[in-house]
């Protein structure tokens, strides 16, 4: 038993690709995994840009003065916020990628609140939302955090607002004395004392007396009981929502997350059987022993390439296509825009082919090739769809640059441009580039082929 | 009196692994339908010769007279797809080839190699001797003048092994095709070559007919030409 664990472990020693990916492949996951958990913020960063004015944050409820501010620090319970001036500098923080959002509080807002809340009417007082939608699970991430946020701050509000709808509930009810805008001072008998004074005069008055004053009394109770109940109305209604939300997506697609849930499978498939047939048929030419024939003249290296880069573009453009026309039963994915979905999908097939064929051509062997291919993909594609702001700005950075290199991302965003109409053109360029980069970096591992 | 015809020429072929040299300026011409046999000690450099003579490695210095596409070769390992059939693998080489009637010279080739009634079966499921028959037939598509064969009956049982030599006679003498070899079996040498180069670490010891091998060995009647070899290693050091 020990020789043959002796032998095995010297055949590991012996096969430094296996061993180094072995090694490395858990090591760069729990290092990503591990450096996402320690450096991400642990509440997501949000730019806040508080146009009110300091004078003018109070509001008067019930004849009460409530700072708003005291509410507006509720908003920072479960966010990390970057605060600036202007509305401006909020939206460029979220276009840099620094802030996964941006939560305007514009000028009017506090004039707005205390309408509702003295019973003005009027619009509801609005805060902006700004979010670049780099995807649907961004988007819904985005607006989880906000509204959850909004909640918060709301909730506290709401709080305040009960407790004086109760108070006017309470003066129906019991009686008592309330200050009225314009009336002034009103004396309110409340409904007990109405029934009290109502039975004692029906139990003393004959049927034919026609007293007048206690009618008057519970004809004015009721007329004020009337229009208090009335006016609250417009109270409760405010204390679901007291602040409303503007969403407003800079840019990025808007897609919904069942068009991208679709587009993540179509091109997750592509680039899974494009990697792994371009890597696997040029190293198969290798273990058939075929390639030093071929390549004495009776194929150039950079044609057996173009070869294996077509051959797997066509297989994996065309597969994922008929996952979209398969999709498309079952989501409008628009059936006006397949030009633009197949010249999306031919080249991220091409991208992917392409590094393929570099993986092959660097492994030079199938088992390998088909190993790497696997291992490569997945982390790929789980870094692509990192939203900003989840992550601390310098991972993000790192991230980017690492989604970038790979063809995964720009496919995403080329397939998303093709269905949701978008920008097509830039995710198009980047990928023919990448096509051109990893079909050089294979024409030089070819140079140690045989 | 003109100079007698050369059908392949190298010069000087040196060829480098970093620090090691596996070829030191080896140099030596060959005759139309001559047969060749190179041998030596196992990293001699054999094979690093017969595939820079065939065009599949360059060397670091040095030249080989004749174009890549005039040189059949036929490496140790069989070159051929597994999956495909005989006569698929022949008819994709010879259109790589550019042969100009495809399916006369895979019929040709299958005739030759006596494989017609396993033309259709995947080379995979081939023994290993049936597998290097159409590893040779595809190295002779293209009608090459020049054959080069890298250890072509290290696979073969001895009646596929006579078949094969009887095969080789025959294209150097009746097409004049230079056949040149790599084995490590002394004996088929002897038997099969006209000349022999003989290899030891990178460095050409030797060239001339078999009985000139003995002779330089001295008299020594005990030995065999296997022993005359060994013994002619030994005394240069090898």
């Amino acid at each position: 038993m020990r020789w043959l664990l002796a032998k095995d472990l010297r055949i590991l020693r012996r096969s430094p690709l296996l061993v180094t990916l072995l090694v490395l492949y858990p090591l760069v996951v729990a290092l990503l995994v591990g450096v996402a958990l320690s450096s991400g913020p642990s509440k997501p960063k949000v730019a806040f840009a508080n146009l009110v004015p300091p004078d003018q944050a109070q509001i008067n409820l019930g004849g009460q003065q409530l700072d708003a501010t005291s509410y507006a620090s509720r908003l920072f319970e479960n966010v990390d916020p970057i605060r600036v001036d202007s509305r401006e500098a909020a939206i460029a923080k979220v276009e840099s990628g620094e802030a996964l959002g941006a939560l305007v509080i514009p000028e009017d807002v506090i004039d707005k609140l205390q309408n509702r809340l003295s019973l003005g009417g009027g619009e509801a007082p609005t805060v902006e939302v700004y979010f670049s939608a780099d995807n649907p699970l961004k988007r819904r991430y985005v607006e989880a955090t906000i509204a959850a946020t909004l909640a918060d701050a709301n909730k506290a509000l709401s709080d305040e607002i009960f407790k004086e709808a109760a108070g006017y509930l309470n003066l129906i009810v019991a009686g008592g004395s309330i200050d009225l805008p314009v009336v002034g001072d009103v004396d309110i008998l409340g409904l007990r004392n109405a029934q009290t004074i109502i039975d004692g005069a029906l139990a003393q008055m004959p049927e034919d007396d026609p007293s007048r004053r206690p009618l008057e009394q519970v004809s004015r109770f009721a007329q004020l009981a009337a229009e208090n109940l009335d006016v609250s109305k417009p109270i409760l209604e405010s204390i679901a929502t007291p602040v409303a939300v503007d969403e407003r997506p800079l840019g990025g697609t808007d897609s919904s997350l069942d068009v991208f849930g679709v587009e993540v499978a179509v091109v997750l498939s592509l680039m899974v059987v494009t990697l792994l047939l371009a890597a696997g048929m040029l190293a198969l030419e290798r273990e058939e022993h075929a390639f030093g024939r071929l390549v004495r003249g009776l194929v150039s290296r950079s044609g057996l390439l173009a070869e294996k880069i077509g051959l797997a573009a066509l297989c994996g453009g065309a597969l994922a296509v008929i996952m979209l026309a398969v999709l498309s039963a079952f989501l409008d994915l628009g059936w006006d825009r397949v030009p633009a979905w197949v010249l999306a999908l031919a080249v991220a097939a091409l991208a992917f082919a392409a590094l393929g064929v570099a993986i092959g051509a660097l492994t030079r062997e199938v088992r390998a090739a088909s190993l790497l291919a696997f291992m490569l993909a997945l982390p790929v594609a789980a870094l692509a769809l990192i939203p900003s702001g989840a992550v601390s700005g310098g991972l993000y950075d790192l991230i980017r640059i690492v989604s970038g290199i790979f063809p995964f991302k720009p496919a995403l965003t080329a397939l998303d441009g093709a269905l949701s109409g978008g920008d097509l053109l830039l995710p198009l360029v980047h990928l023919a580039a990448l096509t051109l980069g990893f079909a050089v970096l294979a024409r030089i591992a070819l140079r140690r082929f045989t | 009196m003109t100079a007698p015809e050369t059908a392949l020429r190298a010069e000087s072929l040196v060829k480098e692994y970093g620090a090691r040299r596996a070829l030191q300026g080896v140099s030596f011409d060959a005759a139309p339908g001559e047969l060749i046999a190179v041998i030596g000690p196992n990293g001699a450099g054999k094979t690093t010769l017969l595939q820079i003579l065939a065009g599949a490695l360059d060397a670091t210095s040095g030249a080989v007279s004749l174009d890549r596409r005039e040189v059949g070769w036929v490496p140790q390992q069989p070159a051929i797809y597994s999956k495909l059939s005989v006569s698929e693998n022949l008819r994709l080489f010879a259109r790589l080839e550019k042969v100009a009637d495809v399916d006369d010279t895979v019929d040709r080739m299958l005739d030759q190699t006596g494989l017609r009634d396993r033309a259709g079966d995947p080379v995979g499921t081939l023994s290993g001797g049936n597998q290097q028959r159409v590893n040779i037939a595809v190295g002779l598509l293209g009608d090459p003048r020049v054959l080069l064969l890298d250890e072509p009956s290290s696979s073969l049982d001895p009646r596929q092994r006579e078949r094969l030599w009887e095969f080789v006679a025959t294209l150097a003498r009746e097409d004049s095709t230079t056949v040149v070899y790599t084995t490590h079996n002394v004996a088929e040498a002897e038997r099969h070559a006209d000349r022999l180069l003989v290899l030891a670490d990178g460095e050409l010891l030797f060239t001339g007919t078999p009985a000139e091998l003995e002779q330089a060995t001295g008299e020594h009647e005990a030995l065999d030409f296997e022993g005359a070899f060994v013994r002619f290693l030994r005394e240069r050091g090898h």
